[in-house]
């Protein structure tokens, strides 16, 4: 049969190609709430890199000024203090941007830790189904019922005195603690598209090819269940950051003087009556982070899987 | 609508097998309770033989469910059998190790029913027919790319498509891409897991001309799964008719059209309806009363006789309840599961039609397609048993059809 040029061919034919990932950037791009989610995590990004370099002052400097003369904190802009100071006299912004590196990095480390849990566990389950399924997804069973909270605290308390407990002022710690208890999701939405995807006819005709079985999982299977898992993992992000910050709030995370963004809200709180902005400013960045990436993920969500719009 | 511009081969290959299916049996285990006890299985196909001869195209017709695509999977051992033995050019397929059966993906394929769900979408269609080439190492670099182009070529698509999606391209076009993909390794043997019914009916055509062009050129064998009596007709050297999970009828077109040996192939042809009011007016319906049975708990005996009108009319003879008919020669080259076959033959069901006088029919041209019965004329006569939505027209069993209803123009 002759090639067929149709109108409908040739337009084809002059229009750059389009990738599924192409379509769905465009379509990120037009969702407003998604981009300005995009823009304030990319400040927070580069806060959390270059923070260091540019803050007035050192989160754990005091201004000694301040303590001589033995009054309370500063208020919002006295003194050189944007954001005021602590009641010893350390600066607020300075500590803020400390704390969203800290916040940056539960980010990076806790989904890290749930993607390299999560994604094998799911994906053997999912493939090879049968008793290994049943076996693995009977642990995720019972790391989801096990009480978070006590689970990362036995473990600070277990590791509290060795290389690990240590590492990131002790934060490193805690993050992997909350990636521990926080795979069991991925795992199950991996899970849920291996199995979905395994039974599509691409993959049926990957098989009756003679497709080694690891290059179906890696070339078929991987790239068509990464959408759902860019979405789990970025509307996990402030789950993440919340849990660290409630960690901290009860005292658990950061050794002293660092200060994550649930610690300043605890400290803020006890003098909430008369130095309101110390719990207001953490607050504020705290909800601003989460919000960020929630409209983020949303956007992502919509983008990579229109047919899921609107649901959830 | 479907005229496919070559009839089936010239010369139906004879003798040598290409595929033998013997005793194929294919069951699902039916699972309950925490421990995924089996409970059951559901009898996709149940103890089937046949083969497929070098260069023959077989039709296998049958209801949603009857066990064709598992039929067809299963003889290129995409699913594993159960019980019983397939042999490709002579070779056991379900005694070859992993290493072995792969070689022997080179030269077995298959084309399916959804052309939406048979192409990854995040590849692009040169990735997906270069897969099969890499997979088998038979070009690369250079030589994959002209491969490549070869191919798109040969199925009637622009060879400069192949850093295209294939969500760019419409259901026909990606049809032709899963052909492609499917001759790229060169087979002998394509399994067609009713590769134009998923399709728009203007399309179907070109993709079955292209299949039966293809045919032609590389001498391939098809295994072509449809419900579509005409479409199977029209390409088949052979047709199985599949019930339950059980081949009930196998012969060349001609036997099965003309003298089906089968009561339910019988049934399904009395509700073809046909384009000629003549000959619509001689059509004896059979409905067929009922649900068909479940596969996991099928009737004892003959499977149909739950459903058969034969079993009815010959006042319900007990071996039908009792013993498994086997697929036995009724006719030279034609086979039929079924105790009371030479019954059946002698009924006018589902072929009183034939022999009425054709009207000649300026409007669409009175070829010598005109002479050829039943479903000859691409109604998409969808094996449909039960409710018909003509019913009551089609009782009738006049012979005088010289009423004067002139064809509608």
């Amino acid at each position: 049969m002759a090639v067929q040029s149709t109108t409908i061919d040739r337009k084809l034919a002059e229009r750059p190609p389009a990738s599924l990932w192409r379509d769905a950037f465009e379509r990120l791009l037009r969702n407003r709430l998604a981009i300005l989610g995009a823009v304030i995590v990319l400040l927070l990004i580069l806060l959390a890199v270059f923070g260091p370099f540019i803050t007035p002052y050192e989160y754990s400097q005091t201004d000694t000024q301040l303590v001589r003369e033995a009054r309370g904190p500063a208020n919002p802009g006295e003194a050189g203090h944007l954001f005021g100071t602590d009641i010893l006299g350390r600066d607020l912004l300075s500590r803020i941007m400390d704390g969203a590196r800290i916040s940056m990095t539960v980010a990076l480390v806790v989904q890290v830790t749930v993607l390299l849990i999560g994604v094998p566990i799911g994906a053997l389950a999912g493939w090879f189904g049968g008793r290994i399924d049943n076996l693995l997804m009977r642990f995720t069973d019972i790391t989801y019922a096990f009480p978070d909270l006590l689970f990362i605290i036995l473990l600070t308390v277990v590791f509290k005195d060795t290389w690990f407990g240590g590492a990131m002022d002790g934060l490193l710690l805690v993050f992997v603690a909350i990636g521990i208890v926080s795979w069991v999701g991925v795992a199950r939405l991996v899970r849920g598209q291996m199995l979905s995807l395994k039974e599509t006819e691409y993959v049926e005709a990957a098989r009756a090819i003679g497709v080694p079985d690891r290059k179906i999982v890696t070339r078929h299977l991987l790239p068509n269940a990464i959408g759902p898992i860019i979405v789990a993992v970025t509307l996990g992000i402030p789950g993440a950051i919340l849990a660290e910050a409630l960690l901290a709030f009860i005292g658990i995370g950061a050794n002293p003087p660092r200060a994550s963004w649930g610690t300043l809200i605890t400290d803020g709180q006890t003098w909430m009556s008369s130095e309101p902005h110390l719990l207001l400013f953490p607050a504020i960045a705290i909800a601003l982070a989460l919000l960020s990436f929630t409209f983020l993920g949303d956007g992502l969500r919509d983008a990579l899987d229109p047919k899921l719009k609107g649901k959830q | 609508m479907i005229e496919p511009q070559a009839a089936p081969a010239a010369e139906p290959a004879t003798g040598q097998a290409l595929v033998e299916a013997e005793n194929l049996k294919v069951h699902f285990p039916i699972t309950s309770g925490l421990f995924q006890r089996t409970v059951g299985a559901v009898r996709a196909v149940d103890d089937i033989t046949f083969d497929i001869r070098k260069g023959e195209t077989l039709g296998l017709v049958g209801e949603s469910g009857c066990g064709k695509s598992t039929t067809g999977r299963a003889l290129i051992r995409l699913r594993e059998l159960t019980d019983g033995v397939v042999r490709f050019d002579g070779v056991d397929l379900t005694t070859l190790k992993r290493d072995q059966l792969r070689k022997m993906r080179r030269r077995m394929q298959i084309i399916f029913q959804d052309p939406y769900s048979s192409l990854n979408p995040r590849m692009t269609v040169g990735s997906i027919i270069s897969e099969p080439i890499e997979t088998h190492n038979l070009a690369s670099g250079r030589g994959k790319l002209e491969r490549v182009k070869e191919l798109l070529a040969l199925v009637g698509l622009n060879p400069n498509y192949t850093n295209r999606y294939p969500h760019e391209f419409s259901g026909g076009q990606r049809q032709r891409i899963g052909v492609a993909r499917s001759l790229a390794v060169e087979p002998e043997f394509i399994v067609c897991d009713e590769p134009i019914s998923a399709l728009d009916v203007s399309i179907q055509a070109q993709v079955l001309n292209l299949l039966v062009e293809l045919r032609e050129q590389f001498g391939l064998t098809y295994l072509f799964i449809a419900h579509d009596l005409s479409v199977v007709r029209h390409i088949s050297d052979r047709i199985g008719v599949m019930y339950l999970g059980k081949v009930v009828e196998l012969g060349p077109p001609a036997a099965i059209y003309e003298t089906p040996a089968h009561p339910y192939t019988r049934a399904l042809l009395s509700a073809v309806p046909i384009p000629d009011p003549r000959a619509e007016r001689r059509r004896k319906r059979v409905i067929l009363t009922g649900d068909v049975p479940s596969p996991a708990n099928p009737p004892s005996g003959c499977r149909f006789h739950t459903r058969c009108w034969l079993y009815e009319r010959l006042g319900r003879p007990e071996n039908c309840r009792t013993d498994d008919p086997e697929l036995r020669i009724v006719q030279p080259d034609h086979r039929a599961a079924c105790h009371y076959a030479e019954d059946a033959m002698q009924s006018d069901v589902g072929v009183a039609h034939i022999g009425a006088e054709p009207i000649k029919r300026k409007a669409f041209g009175a070829g010598p397609g005109a002479h050829k019965p039943v479903a000859d004329d691409s109604v998409p006569a969808t094996l449909v048993t039960g409710v018909a939505p003509d019913e009551g027209t089609g009782g009738g069993t006049g012979g005088s059809g010289t009423g004067g209803a002139a064809p509608p123009e």
